[in-house]
């Protein structure tokens, strides 16, 4: 590795750091899940301590797409273009089972796992996942945001 | 019950059956002769049945002792509030010809209802102003309330809307 190897791997260090406890999500809450979501981001267990604290209800302002809830086939044109509407760079965290796998709603109505519609980066399970849970989630996409090669 | 007796000796044949269980009444009707019970119903004051509380469907297919008989019951759940009494009306219809003339005209809320029978069940419902899926998009292969649906059938994805 060269010189300049050298100083863009230290340059991807410094932009996964500051991009992993800056990150600002969009929750995308359709269930009961959103309880957890809550309970997490309020000063009980603070996610604010991951540079999280700060939800953006647009998502062309956000990083971090949290889906947090059972997905009907009804809604998930809305998932795919709220999905499209976010800029690079953008991450997507599958909360609950629902959103993992369909969990127990094998039936008619729901989306068997929303990677089959767009792609995941974390899955958290649970029906729904405790803050525990969820908090591991998110240090487990700030490891993976801190390891990510930079596109320049 | 004098509701049961007045509709049986009004429309005769046309009610097929009756029951009283407690209290609850129950009239199975012929459907050639709905609409005309449906609005004998609504407007004889003795009755004024103003409301349509529920209107749904029952698939038989598969119910022990039913096999043989029509597969569908639609089922019209009425209430009076200016008498304060109800009244369950059931049609049988056929696999072969599921459909039923429409109550639309009698009570509004009955658009809705229907459609959603028609999305859950595939029973149409003749003369209906709007016969489009309620709950269900319009991608939708089946009618997923049927017996033999499969419970594990998926469904193609649907893309956004364009």
């Amino acid at each position: 590795m060269g010189v300049g190897g050298f100083f863009t791997s230290k340059l991807d260090e410094a932009i996964g750091w500051a991009r992993k406890y800056s990150i600002f999500q969009y929750p995308f809450v359709t269930a009961c899940c959103g309880m957890e979501y809550m309970a997490t981001a309020c000063s009980h267990y603070d996610i604010d301590r991951f540079g999280a604290g700060l939800p953006r209800f647009s998502p062309r302002q956000a990083d971090v797409l949290f889906v947090v809830g059972t997905i009907s086939h009804k809604m998930a044109p809305v998932l795919k273009r709220i999905y499209d509407q976010m800029t690079e760079p953008k991450w997507v965290v599958a909360f609950g089972v629902c959103t993992c796998t369909g969990g127990f709603y094998d039936n008619y109505a729901t989306v068997q796992g929303i990677d089959t519609i767009i792609p995941v980066d974390i899955y958290i399970p649970g029906c729904p996942p405790r803050p525990e849970s969820v908090i591991d989630g998110l240090m487990k996409l700030q490891d993976k945001i801190a390891a990510q090669a930079q596109r320049y | 019950m004098p509701i049961l007796d007045e509709l049986r000796r009004r429309f005769g044949d046309a009610i097929v059956e009756t029951a009283d269980h407690r209290g609850e009444l129950t009239a199975v009707v012929a459907r050639d002769a709905l609409p005309g019970v449906l609005a004998h119903c609504r407007d004889e004051a003795a009755l004024a049945f103003d409301v349509l509380m529920d209107l749904t469907a029952v698939d038989y297919q598969k119910f022990p002792g039913r096999e043989d008989g029509p597969r569908f019951e639609v089922v019209y759940h009425l209430y009076s509030i200016a008498r304060n009494h109800r009244l369950r009306l059931k049609v049988r219809v056929d696999e072969d010809d599921p459909s039923v003339p429409t109550a639309v005209a009698l009570w509004p809320i009955a658009n809705w209802l229907e459609r959603e029978v028609w999305d859950m069940f595939g029973v149409r419902f003749e003369g209906h102003p709007d016969p489009r899926r309620l709950l269900l998009y319009e991608e939708f292969v089946g009618h997923p309330l049927r017996k033999d649906y499969p419970i594990n059938r998926r469904q193609p994805l649907i893309g956004p809307a364009t």
